[in-house]
């Protein structure tokens, strides 16, 4: 478990400092997870590995880890009851919007197989 | 009662113990609704409105809160370095991918961007509600930074971000079943390109597949949307 969050500390503070010296407009851990993908498929450690312990442990509870922000948003929502027509309209009709068009773009590109397989 | 609510407000523990409590409370809810349920009584909303009373009831202010709750959001960025595993599970796909995500991820972060700015302009916004909305697609640390640079309101973007995501997380899956998106490549890049990592969290739970290209879908489009926010509030 210890082994397996030093890597993905690590990476994140790989990240953190790539996207800091190279001014990027890219979240750190975002650039961490990139390049621990590369060093994945480069090495290929074993499926017990306690790096994927950790990830699996972490991932499992994924959610959890974004209820703090969401707490803040309470303390927000007077904001949005201000304009709530222009807000809350336009934030669901964008999110169908992306939603289908990248849901409907990606099965068409993918050709004939897409319907039935990888159920 | 009052010092031991003193020294509550300064230690981690109450917030520590709220999050993890509302959390398990709402993942208990959830196994023990009917399954029509289901869907709506997503952990993360249960967990928000037992801390949000809570913290009402005991009359604790968000700041206070955070001395505890900030130490498991701070896992907010090893969980997302860890989408790196799934991925790697899933890479033998990723050749036959390769176009589809490089097509529909960047038109989606286009869409994302002109239908949020768009909707705002028709349903009778204005212009800084506009910038606000603007990059809501992107995940809520990335979406805060882009509103800071364009002129909006980072506070609101972060609300309209994770709002985004919990619609996600309730809504998603039915909509795409509804929608004939079957293909479990497809449904990931679909729900990480709208509502990154809170809609990431309920694809990982649907399919090993849906998440892992949810998880790199967010990634991308994070990425896109702050290259691309500002070219198309341009051309807008």
């Amino acid at each position: 478990m210890i082994n397996g969050l030093l890597w993905l500390l690590g990476f994140q503070l790989v990240g953190e400092v790539v996207v800091r010296s190279l001014h990027l407009a890219v979240p750190g851990p975002v650039v961490g997870m990139v390049l621990l993908f590369a060093v994945l498929q480069w090495r290929r450690p074993p499926a017990g590995a306690n790096l994927f312990r950790a990830a699996d442990g972490l991932l499992k509870h994924l959610q959890l880890l974004f209820i703090p922000a969401g707490v803040g948003v309470i303390t927000l929502l007077h904001v949005v009851g201000d304009h709530p027509v222009p807000i809350v309209g336009a934030l669901v009709v964008s999110w169908i919007a992306v939603l289908l068009v990248v849901g409907w773009l990606t099965q068409l590109l993918l050709g004939r197989d897409a319907g039935a397989a990888r159920r | 009662m009052n010092d031991a609510l003193d020294w509550l407000r300064t230690s981690p523990l109450l917030g520590l113990f709220l999050t993890l409590f509302g959390y398990r409370l709402g993942l208990e809810l959830q196994q023990r609704v009917p399954v029509a349920w289901k869907a709506v009584a997503q952990p993360v909303l249960v967990a928000l409105v037992v801390i949000g009373t809570s913290l009402w009831a005991l009359d604790i202010s968000y700041d206070d809160y955070l001395v505890g709750g900030s130490i498991i959001g701070f896992f907010l960025g090893p969980a997302t370095v860890a989408l790196a595993v799934p991925l790697h599970r899933q890479a033998h796909h990723l050749g036959r991918m390769f176009v589809p995500m490089v097509v529909a991820l960047p038109v989606g972060a286009v869409i994302g961007i002109a239908t949020g700015v768009l909707a705002v302009r028709l349903l009778g916004g204005d212009h800084v509600l506009e910038l606000t909305m603007a990059p809501k697609s992107a995940t809520t640390p990335v979406s805060l930074a882009i509103s800071t640079s364009i002129g909006g309101l980072p506070a609101l973007t972060a609300v309209l971000a994770i709002v985004t995501g919990i619609i996600s997380a309730v809504a998603a899956p039915a909509l795409l079943d509804l929608a004939r998106i079957r293909d479990r490549r497809a449904r990931g890049l679909a729900i990480g390109a709208s509502s990154h990592g809170i809609g990431t969290s309920r694809a990982l739970r649907e399919h090993p597949t849906e998440g892992a290209f949810s998880g790199l879908a967010m990634g991308l489009t994070a990425l896109l949307v702050s290259l691309l926010t500002p070219i198309v509030l341009i051309l807008l």
